[in-house]
């Protein structure tokens, strides 16, 4: 069974969802234009760096050599944050980790926590479980409050509003925050949201954060971040909360050398980020005086033990492959039915969910190759997009409808074809007499049966010429000259 | 040299004047080509649609049919792609050492077309005329796979006669993808209206690439959309000739 609770996400097969959001003409000009513009940026501090590739080269290696030792440094992790003041709590599922945090609330009799943009917490449906408890929990971060006040979902995982525009935003404010005229300026609607929140910073009394790092060494969280609400979440509140993912865990403080110059060049173009912010425990008359971790699994040593498929968890979620994605930016993030929406999605989901879920999205991709290039930490998410491919084939020829179904019938068919010439030359003949009822008088077929009909939805095809180039060599050697 | 074709399966099948040109090149350039008759597909269809275990006969296929051979010359990135690629994982997986030993033997002698001219036999002028306005498209394996570069652009830039056109956001993938184009052909289709888009923009007469699986897609939506706009691959403009264009 998957490890992951039933979340707010409809469970949905990615072409359907997809061929839905394709009408959405507005969204897709918002996706398009986010991403030219981020894909821009991107690559502009990106071409400065002479020794990117190095350091692309190093986050891989530093991430891989975390995940092989994984144990020992989240041992080592929770060693030195206890020691620091903090404390560490392990959570094998979504339920573990929400029942965790409640406990924590409900010891403070909290009602309201005010929180830092956390694609963890949306992964186990936080913000749900503590509704359910009578818990409100307020977004801070713009992109995750403009989600939050729309009743919407996250497309994105740097920027989950993207597929928004600020015109859309505006209205969202207006009709949410009872404000009448707000500007749609992104300083106005920042003004607008600033007041909305400030009240918030300065009187709830905990917060609860994602992280995106966690070291090992010194027992330090690291969050980087762009507006600030961050900081005054971390700082403000007498307590404070970190979910983290297991595999969020690097060795060392240096480590984040690399991890501070690749990450925000790849994630939203910057140089580096307007806050860097990395605590360690708690100190006494400076930041929260309670501090706690709570370390996720909910399938990740799953993943881990998976040796083609487990460099997946070695993202540090920068987004860069959504970003550069030609089919997410067809769809933008909501086709892939998960709060992992883009390359990254199509290869978390699924195994998040041991494949019970999230099956068709290992095939949402054109296997481009565009992802592998841009990612900083160079996960070869082609090779585990087929190599998940791999089990989903296997599972379905499990079944007897699987067996049965045209694409196996059509796969085992053309296996046993391709291993002779002469076969392959039957197979041949054949088609250019089963495709006589097709075929236009230019040549081209415009209505294919079955599930090529897919092909002919927007393409002509091409019809088999009379001679294929085996008979033409044939004729050509009998005859014994040159063409 | 004795240059065996893998023609490809789908080139055998739907664009043998894709395969005459390559003949008519590589002849022109004083070469002898071998076609093994029994030469079939690379395996691509399956494993890139999760097939793993069916291609693994296909993979072998392949091998048995190639391995005695000075080089194989491909007019098609992907499948090339698929070779080098993956070829190694599959024999690796399978256990069985002597198939590794052969995959490893035979890899540095398979070539894609235009990188098998500019390459290794050293020639980018083929002597070709071809008097048409044409826009280059690079395939996503031609470009990040097989690491083409201009490759194909030089060999395109000298062609008599040949204006060229570059096409905008040129390393953005078409949509084809294999069984892609079938299994998310809504998403397929928007890609492709980009890409067409794209290459209208050019006022070129001809699109060309080293991939005609590309070029197919694109051209069932010109030919859709009747732009009149047409489709070729390289080596069929590189086959072209003074009289005959």
């Amino acid at each position: 069974m998957s490890a992951i609770e039933e979340m707010a996400w409809p469970d949905r097969e990615f072409p359907e969802a997809a061929k839905d959001l394709l009408q959405d003409a507005q969204l897709r000009r918002n996706v398009r234009h986010a991403t030219d513009v981020i894909n821009r940026k991107r690559g502009v501090v990106v071409g400065e760096m002479h020794d990117w590739e190095q350091l692309r080269e190093a986050g891989s290696a530093i991430r891989q050599h975390a995940l092989r030792y994984l144990d020992t440094y989240l041992l080592q992790f929770e060693k030195a944050c206890t020691a620091a003041g903090g404390h560490v709590h392990w959570a094998a599922d979504a339920a573990e980790a929400n029942a965790i945090v409640l406990s924590l609330l409900k010891a403070r009799a909290a009602k309201e926590v005010i929180k830092i943009k956390s694609m963890t917490t949306e992964e186990i449906g936080l913000n749900r479980a503590l509704a359910a408890q009578g818990i409100a929990a307020k977004e801070t971060d713009l992109a995750e409050l403009i989600i939050q006040l729309g009743q919407d979902r996250p497309s994105h995982i740097v920027a989950p509003a993207l597929h928004k525009n600020r015109h859309e935003v505006r209205e969202i404010f207006q009709r949410t925050m009872l404000v009448e005229s707000v500007g749609d300026r992104p300083e106005d609607l920042t003004e607008v949201a600033r007041q909305h929140l400030r009240a918030k910073f300065l009187s709830v009394p905990v917060a609860i954060s994602g992280a995106n790092f966690l070291i090992a060494e010194t027992g330090g969280v690291c969050i980087v971040e762009s507006e600030g609400n961050g900081r005054m979440c971390l700082t403000l509140p007498e307590m404070l909360i970190t979910i983290a993912g297991i595999e969020k865990v690097i060795p060392r403080f240096q480590d984040l050398e690399v991890f501070l110059q690749t990450l925000p060049r790849s994630a939203t173009g910057e140089r580096m980020n307007p806050y860097n912010s990395i605590w360690t425990g708690v100190h006494a008359g400076d930041g929260p005086s309670e501090f706690h971790v709570v370390l996720l699994d909910n399938g990740r040593s799953d993943i881990l033990h998976d040796h083609e498929a487990s460099q997946t968890l070695k993202c540090i979620r920068c987004a860069a492959c959504q970003n550069i994605c030609p089919v997410y930016r067809q769809t933008g993030g909501h086709a892939y039915s998960s709060v992992y929406a883009g390359p990254i999605g199509a290869i978390l989901t699924p195994q998040l969910y041991q494949l019970e879920r999230g099956s068709s999205l290992p095939y949402a991709s054109s296997l481009c190759g565009a992802c592998y290039e841009v990612c900083p930490v160079k996960i070869n998410i082609p090779e585990v997009l087929i190599h998940l491919r791999g089990q989903v084939v296997v599972r379905e020829q499990e079944t007897l409808t699987g067996k049965l179904g045209a694409w196996n019938l059509g796969m085992q068919a053309a296996a046993r074809i391709f291993v002779s010439g002469d076969r392959l030359a039957l197979a041949q003949h054949l088609g250019r007499i089963g495709q006589r009822p097709f075929v236009g008088k230019d040549g081209f077929i415009d209505h294919l049966p079955l599930m090529l009909g897919g092909w002919t939805q927007s393409r002509d095809a091409e019809a088999l010429p009379p001679q294929s180039f085996r008979q033409w060599w044939s004729k050509r050697e009998n005859s014994g000259g040159a063409s | 040299m004795q240059v065996s074709l893998f023609i490809t399966c789908y080139n055998d099948t739907l664009f043998p004047e894709t395969g005459k040109a390559v003949v008519r090149v590589l002849e022109r350039l004083g070469h002898t080509i071998r076609f093994p008759y029994d030469q079939t597909c690379c395996g691509q269809m399956h494993w890139n649609t999760g097939y793993l275990r069916e291609a693994v006969p296909i993979i072998r296929h392949f091998i048995e049919v190639f391995r005695d051979a000075e080089a194989v010359c491909i007019p098609s990135s992907s499948c090339v792609a698929m070779i080098r690629d993956h070829y190694p994982k599959a024999a690796l997986e399978s256990g069985d050492a002597a198939f590794v030993a052969d995959v490893d033997a035979l890899l540095p002698r398979v070539w894609e077309f235009s990188e098998f001219l500019v390459k290794k036999l050293g020639v980018e002028d083929v002597g070709a005329t071809f008097r048409h306005r044409v826009t280059y498209h690079a395939s996503c394996h031609s470009l990040r796979s097989l690491q083409l570069g201009d490759v194909p652009m030089r060999l395109l830039g000298r062609v008599r006669g040949i204006e060229l056109s570059d096409m905008q956001s040129i390393d953005r993938c078409c949509g084809f993808g294999g069984t892609f184009a079938i299994k998310n052909s809504d998403v397929s289709s928007e890609m492709l209206m980009e890409k067409m888009v794209s290459i209208l923009d050019t006022k070129a007469e001809v699109c060309t690439a080293v991939d005609n699986s590309c070029l197919m897609h694109i051209n069932g939506g010109l030919h859709r959309q009747q732009t009149g706009v047409r489709t070729a691959h390289l080596a069929e403009i590189l086959a072209s000739e003074e009289s005959k264009s």
